[in-house]
């Protein structure tokens, strides 16, 4: 499959990153290359395969629903870019 | 100048417990070693020589209060993956350059209560990603034997310290062989466990369902006594398995009579380093010495296990870094225009090109309409891959391979090549997408570089495989060689 320079700037919004336009064709062969490594799978047949996600094949274990961790709210946003009165602050969404 | 620091964590216990040394004398040891060596290796993110002093004052207090615990005292190093509480962890990014974490991560709670002292944070490929350390947004680490070489990665930092002695033992992840493949590089053991022995919480997520820490040590017996202390039940990681730790160290000297071990005919193909093949058929014939049975199995879709793989850890990577926004903690760029810029532009300064690579495959792999070919395929490869090695487990308790298909190549070799690396992973990848614990030891030597043979266990196997790999380090001495030190500073190219 060939990856051409539209499909790199749709993935390249979804994935919310930013990729200068001299970068978009070395992109694209990295790209080209690494697809073209994983398109040998489509020769293996996998009819009626279970896919596995969890390698023990164990299925998502749940707690009882119980507070058990202390409220770390002013140690976490010490460490956050920018914070005012317990909110993160990012630039104007709604005008 | 002692010789200390090529000791095994089993030596250094039984010298402390004796007074032959503290822990002091030995963490100064080991940092003066780290001051000598870090500019030809680069094996270290952060160190942190006073907290480790204080850190050895105190366990040989605890020690004259009659504690004896055998990672007491004992310096190590984590990998820059694992969260230090009020110490950065970068996980070897620029997106985590300002990162202080808040908590530590469970395995680093775990040694801190063993005793152990945390020397520092061991380079790494950024997030994981990576086979050279050659990603990793703080220079790569050299290779001990050879600096013009890799130490291999993604944990290459952890495993050239402890090969170099800088440290008594190091922790590392192994998503697709990060353990493993560092390990047989830098001609040290490394263990992967099986998927969920150890707790997740605290390490950065690269890919959930593969993702799995161990020990990377001088000895297979060193390892048993780190994974004694670094696994068990975390409530806090949902995949975390619920069976009590077994002493691993107890079964270790047992005799490996009869243990029936298979040769998967699948990794001796053209692609292996003669020199490499020699030095497995050597420790096969050592192995037999040993009373071990040998026969041939069939791993018949290994092939399609790098393509699986390929799509698999993007796919979780693109999902896992989507946290990654510059709002709540990392890197945010200078003067946003708006909440998107915010976004945008903080990912794409703070991650490196690989880490951008991956995520955009695996956000192409997750798209609508490529979500069944891709993600869902190699999902079901996934279980043709496991199903394999469970059938194989059927006839044979252990598998035999080499770890890597040749050893360490060149700074700078395979850089422009991405695909070429990955096949680098062929021999170890099929492990973690069947969730399997594997350990790398060291078995020979090529062209003056160590080689790593890969012992794979059944799923809990771990005490199975200790005991296997301690018994063939009782019979051969290839874990006792460590590279030349006497000329430190030499240049490019030469040993140590």
């Amino acid at each position: 499959m060939k990856i051409d320079n539209e499909v790199i700037l749709n993935i390249a919004e979804l994935a919310q990153l930013e990729v200068k336009d001299e970068m978009i064709s070395q992109y694209a062969d990295k790209m080209t290359a690494m697809l073209n490594l994983i398109e040998e799978m489509q020769s293996v047949n996998t009819d009626n395969i279970e896919p596995v996600s969890n390698p023990l094949d164990a299925v998502q274990t749940m707690r009882e629903d119980k507070v058990t961790e202390k409220d770390l709210r002013d140690e976490y946003q010490a460490i956050a870019p920018e914070v005012d009165s317990g909110l993160y602050l990012v630039p104007r969404v709604v005008e | 100048m002692t010789d200390w620091h090529s000791k095994t964590i089993k030596e250094m216990s039984i010298d402390l417990a004796k007074g032959e040394y503290s822990s002091e004398e030995l963490t100064r040891h080991f940092l003066k070693r780290i001051e000598q060596h870090e500019p030809n290796l680069n094996s270290f993110i952060s160190t942190f020589p006073e907290q480790a002093i204080s850190l050895a004052q105190q366990s040989d207090e605890k020690r004259r209060e009659g504690n004896s615990e055998p990672l007491l005292g004992i310096p190590i190093a984590h990998k820059d993956i694992f969260c230090t509480k009020g110490q950065r962890t970068t996980a070897g990014s620029n997106m985590l350059d300002n990162f202080i974490s808040p908590y530590d991560a469970t395995v680093v709670e775990n040694l801190k209560t063993a005793g152990t002292i945390n020397m520092g944070k061991a380079n790494m490929d950024e997030f994981a990603m990576g086979s050279s350390n050659e990603h990793s947004a703080y220079g790569n680490t050299r290779n001990p034997w050879d600096l013009a070489r890799v130490p291999g990665g993604s944990s290459g930092g952890s495993a050239a310290a402890v090969a170099a002695g800088l440290c008594a033992a190091a922790t590392g992840t192994d998503t697709g062989g990060s353990i493993r493949q560092p390990a047989a590089f830098c001609g040290v053991t490394g263990l992967k466990p099986t998927y969920g022995r150890i707790s997740r919480y605290g390490i950065i997520a690269f890919a959930s369902s593969l993702d799995q820490a161990g020990p990377i040590t001088r000895t297979a017996e060193d390892a048993a006594i780190m994974l004694e202390a670094m696994a068990g039940y975390d409530p806090k990681d949902s995949t975390s398995i619920n069976q009590p730790v077994p002493s691993y160290s107890a079964k270790i000297n047992d005799s490996i009579e009869g243990l029936k071990v298979g040769i998967c005919k699948e990794y001796f193909t053209d692609g292996l380093d003669r020199n490499i093949e020699a030095a497995i058929q050597d420790a096969v014939t050592e192995l037999e010495k040993l009373g071990a049975v040998i026969s041939e199995v069939s791993l018949p879709n290994t092939k399609h296990a790098v393509p699986a793989y390929y799509v698999i850890a993007p796919a979780e990577c693109s999902a896992n870094l989507s946290r990654y926004d510059g709002v709540r903690f990392g890197h945010r760029c200078e003067d946003p225009a708006d909440i998107s810029d915010l976004i945008k532009r903080s990912r794409s300064e703070g991650f490196g090109e690989e880490v951008k690579s991956r995520i955009m495959v695996g956000t192409f792999a997750l798209s609508a309409g490529y979500y069944d070919a891709y993600y869902r395929k190699a999902q079901q490869i996934r279980r043709l891959i496991k199903n394999d090695f469970l059938d194989a487990f059927k006839e044979v308790d252990l598998i035999l391979g080499p770890t890597t298909p040749s050893p360490a190549f060149k700074i700078g070799e395979k850089s422009n090549d991405p695909v070429s690396m990955y096949l680098e992973d062929i021999y170890t990848i099929s492990v973690n997408l069947a969730g399997l614990p594997a350990i790398s030891l060291p078995a020979g030597m090529a062209q003056g570089l160590p080689v790593g043979m890969q012992l794979i266990g059944s799923h809990h196997s771990e005490a199975q495989l200790l005991n296997a790999a301690h018994q063939f380090q009782q019979q051969t001495d290839w874990h006792l060689k460590s590279p030349g030190l006497a000329n430190a500073g030499t240049t490019e190219g030469k040993p140590l």
